[in-house]
């Protein structure tokens, strides 16, 4: 039986169950419901979890180690010639034996061994499958019994079902994060290799960038420097610029809905904002690079400027006004949850609605404020769309936002994209960027939700 | 015309006589609501500090109070007692038009304070809420320094020219509040990390720091302790010398502790209003006497 076949029979075994077991407890609580410990439903759920729980979990664990023990009993039959080969060379032999398999590759010119391994492999795993479909089915059927025959009116069902739900529970929010642990892990192992091609003071403290390394030995230009403080540098500068715009215009946006504008703005202006949160961030990249850049370059031309095309200012202005929303609303929030009693208190005390804003609500809600703008870097510093059509290749260490920069997201996406050698220096040098920009970001934000913790405890 | 308003007049005296009949009943409240209800006692003094005359409150279409006048005398403590949602809070936030801030809220009628009517939509709010000061029922210190918490008012009323001024005027309202031994060595703390009693002192002292001449109180004691409670009431009448209050409260015991006049508000109207000692002994109104002896409310 195919796997997928195998879980659906399960799960139609179980609602079975699931059924049988409601009836159960309807019997042995003679009619009477009063005379249970927990719901029939509990019972039903009861008995369903013993019916397909364990099969599921065998079945996952057959699946996961069956390749590998056909493998290795094919290999077993294989003629010694093939067998003494050496590893790399043995696993190509069963890569092929697989196609054949899988019927991938013509079987006519295929070596008579590797064709008998293929069939070989073939009945092993048909076997397997057969053996998997009766132990599942087999202890499905026996625990799900079991179970139902264990129903009596005092049993805890409803306890039961509950701790098994909060397992369940339990395994689904661990998910994100041994996800996360694991991109972690692989962007460190990565970045390790990297270190070991590159000395991490020359990655940390180097000022130049140019991550173009010599295939051949006789190739010119291509010294491959890699220094990262350019690359940094550009960011930090585009997050600047952005900042600039967003954080003013933001913050004093959500002043003025959470405390002048009527109802009536609020509703309509809100979902406006929104909407600028949910334009995509690859239209906000061919805005920048189509419209505002050419625009500053003229711009700075008629004031008699020299501005390059990939200016800082046109990727950052733009990055800025993609914030603003994340800005706004993130003070707005912690304005709003500044309690009305402060500003009653401030208003009985005469103070008027700009000094109340002034003096009371924003110190009070600066904490959050802060963290929000804070929150708002660490997207800023990630944000790769705008810049990668933005923002230039040029690693430029310089201050001045009318020439071009680079930042790391941009170089990560250059250094990965079209046909890579994934052990060079090159590449791997993404992954170390990858990781200083993780954990840039990091910081910023554990900062940002400690902040804010304490925040929302002082009005508890 | 004359004659029409006799009728009413007529009309008026004889549902008063049914009313209190009819009244003794808690089921016949709800009907006889509908109809306005003269105030019994005298809500006029000599020289008062507020004069307010037949106030009406709406939130929307709901009426919240109906034809309130009432005086507030010069150094009295007036109590406002009556059940919840009788209009009470309401009425002592027309007092500084702390109604304005609330959505969908009008207020009718004429508030005298001295010459002016302060219920003129042209008035400045800021002016009079600098002589009508209010404090709270949940204390509410802002999240700032003692110090700063009792120098705000100064500070936005320009009430000081040197930084010594500014000092005496903490030190002393922070005596006045009976707060100054307490804090005296951390006025650079927070004011949110002190005791809920001694935060609730610590909004009395900011209020008194912009010297207004009336005080409002709305339950200022109901979220606090019986000890607190007993600081803040001493402290209330020897506040008594110098400013007027109106105390909103739900305990009758502190109505009766503290307060020179008591009215009592009941779904919008204002029943009754005399001398505490005569409310509370001899109380004139069914209404009156079913609240005081505890059958409703």
């Amino acid at each position: 039986m195919q796997g997928s076949t195998l879980v659906i029979t399960l799960l139609a075994l179980a609602t079975l169950a699931y059924y049988a077991g409601r009836s159960r407890a309807f019997a042995v609580a003679q009619g009477k419901l009063r005379n249970l410990h927990s719901l029939p439903i509990y019972y039903g759920l009861y008995t369903a979890i013993w019916c397909a729980a364990p099969g599921l979990l065998i079945a996952a664990v057959w699946l996961m180690l069956e390749p590998t023990l056909i493998t290795k009993m094919v290999l077993g039959g294989l003629p010694d010639n093939i067998r003494q080969l050496d590893k790399s060379r043995l696993t190509l032999v069963l890569n092929d034996i697989r196609n054949l398999v899988h019927g991938h590759a013509p079987s006519a010119d295929a070596d008579p061994a590797l064709l008998k391994a293929a069939e070989h492999y073939k009945s092993l795993t048909a076997t397997s499958h057969a053996i998997l479909t009766i132990v599942v089915l087999s202890i499905a059927a026996a625990l799900g019994w079991l179970a139902l025959t264990r129903i009596k009116p005092h049993q805890r069902a409803r306890n039961t079902v509950e701790t098994l739900l909060v397992a369940f529970l339990k395994i689904c929010s661990s998910i994100a994060i041994v996800t996360t642990i694991g991109i972690v892990l692989s962007v460190l192992f990565e970045s390790i290799r990297f270190f070991e091609a590159v000395p991490v003071t020359d990655f940390l403290f180097g000022l130049k960038w140019s991550p173009q390394t010599a295939i051949r030995a006789d190739q010119v230009g291509s010294s491959g420097a890699f220094g990262m403080v350019p690359v940094m540098a550009g960011t930090l500068l585009i997050t600047f610029i952005a900042m600039l715009v967003a954080v003013p215009v933001g913050l004093l946006s959500a002043i003025y809905l959470s405390e002048y504008a009527s109802p009536k703005f609020r509703a309509a202006a809100k979902p406006l904002l929104e909407i600028l949160a949910g334009v995509p961030t690859v239209v906000y990249g061919f805005f920048a690079a189509l419209t505002v850049a050419p625009f500053i370059r003229d711009a700075g031309q008629a004031l008699g400027l020299d501005v390059a095309s990939e200016s800082a200012l046109a990727a950052g202005l733009v990055m800025g006004i993609m914030i603003i929303p994340f800005v706004s609303s993130l003070s707005d929030d912690v304005i709003n949850a500044v309690p009305q009693a402060m500003r009653d208190g401030a208003y009985a005390l005469g103070a008027t609605q700009s000094e109340t804003i002034r003096k009371v609500i924003f110190p009070s809600a600066l904490p959050g404020i802060i963290a929000g703008v804070l929150l708002a870097v660490s997207r800023a510093i990630g944000e790769t769309m705008i810049v990668v059509m933005a923002a230039g290749l040029a690693a430029n260490l310089t201050a001045n936002p009318l020439e071009a920069v680079t930042t790391v997201t941009v170089q990560i996406v250059t250094l990965l994209t079209g046909d890579q050698e994934f052990d060079s220096p090159k590449t791997l040098a993404a992954f170390a960027l990858g990781l200083v920009l993780f954990i840039i970001t990091l910081i910023l934000n554990v900062i940002a939700l400690h902040v804010v913790r304490k925040y929302r405890e002082q009005y508890e | 015309m004359n004659e029409t308003k006799e009728a009413v007049g007529q009309a008026d005296q004889f549902e008063q006589a049914e009313v209190i009949q009819v009244v003794a009943t808690p089921q016949s409240t709800a009907r006889v609501h509908r109809e306005h209800r003269t105030t019994i006692g005298e809500c006029r003094v000599d020289n008062p500090r507020m004069r307010c005359t037949d106030v009406n409150v709406f939130y929307d279409d709901k009426q919240a109070i109906n034809n309130v006048s009432l005086d507030i005398g010069e150094n009295e403590i007036i109590a406002m007692i009556g059940p919840s949602g009788c209009g009470k809070s309401t009425f002592l936030r027309c007092l500084n038009r702390m109604n304005d801030t609330i959505d969908g809220c009008r207020v009718i009628g004429e508030i005298l304070m001295g010459e002016e009517n302060i219920n003129d939509p042209r008035i400045d709010v800021v002016p009079l809420r600098a002589s009508v000061g209010m404090v709270f029922q949940k204390p509410n210190p802002f999240p700032k320094s003692i110090w700063e918490n009792v120098a705000f008012g100064p500070k936005i009323h320009g009430l000081y020219d040197h930084k010594s001024e500014l000092e005496e005027i903490i030190v002393t309202s922070l005596q006045r509040a009976g707060l100054w031994d307490e804090v005296k060595d951390r006025l650079d703390q927070p004011g949110t990390g002190l005791s809920g009693g001694q935060q609730q002192r610590l909004c009395i002292a900011r209020t008194i720091a912009v010297e207004p001449e009336v005080i409002l109180m709305d339950e200022p004691c109901s979220a606090l302790d019986p000890i607190s409670t007993a600081k803040v009431e001493e402290l209330m009448m020897e506040l008594e010398e110098q400013f007027s209050i109106c105390i909103v409260t739900h305990s009758m015991q502190q109505a009766a502790r503290v307060s020179r006049r008591t009215a009592y508000f009941h779904l919008g109207d204002l029943i009754e209003v005399g001398e505490t000692e005569q409310i509370f002994r001899n109380p004139q109104h069914q209404l009156t006497e079913d609240y005081i002896t505890g059958r409703f409310g």
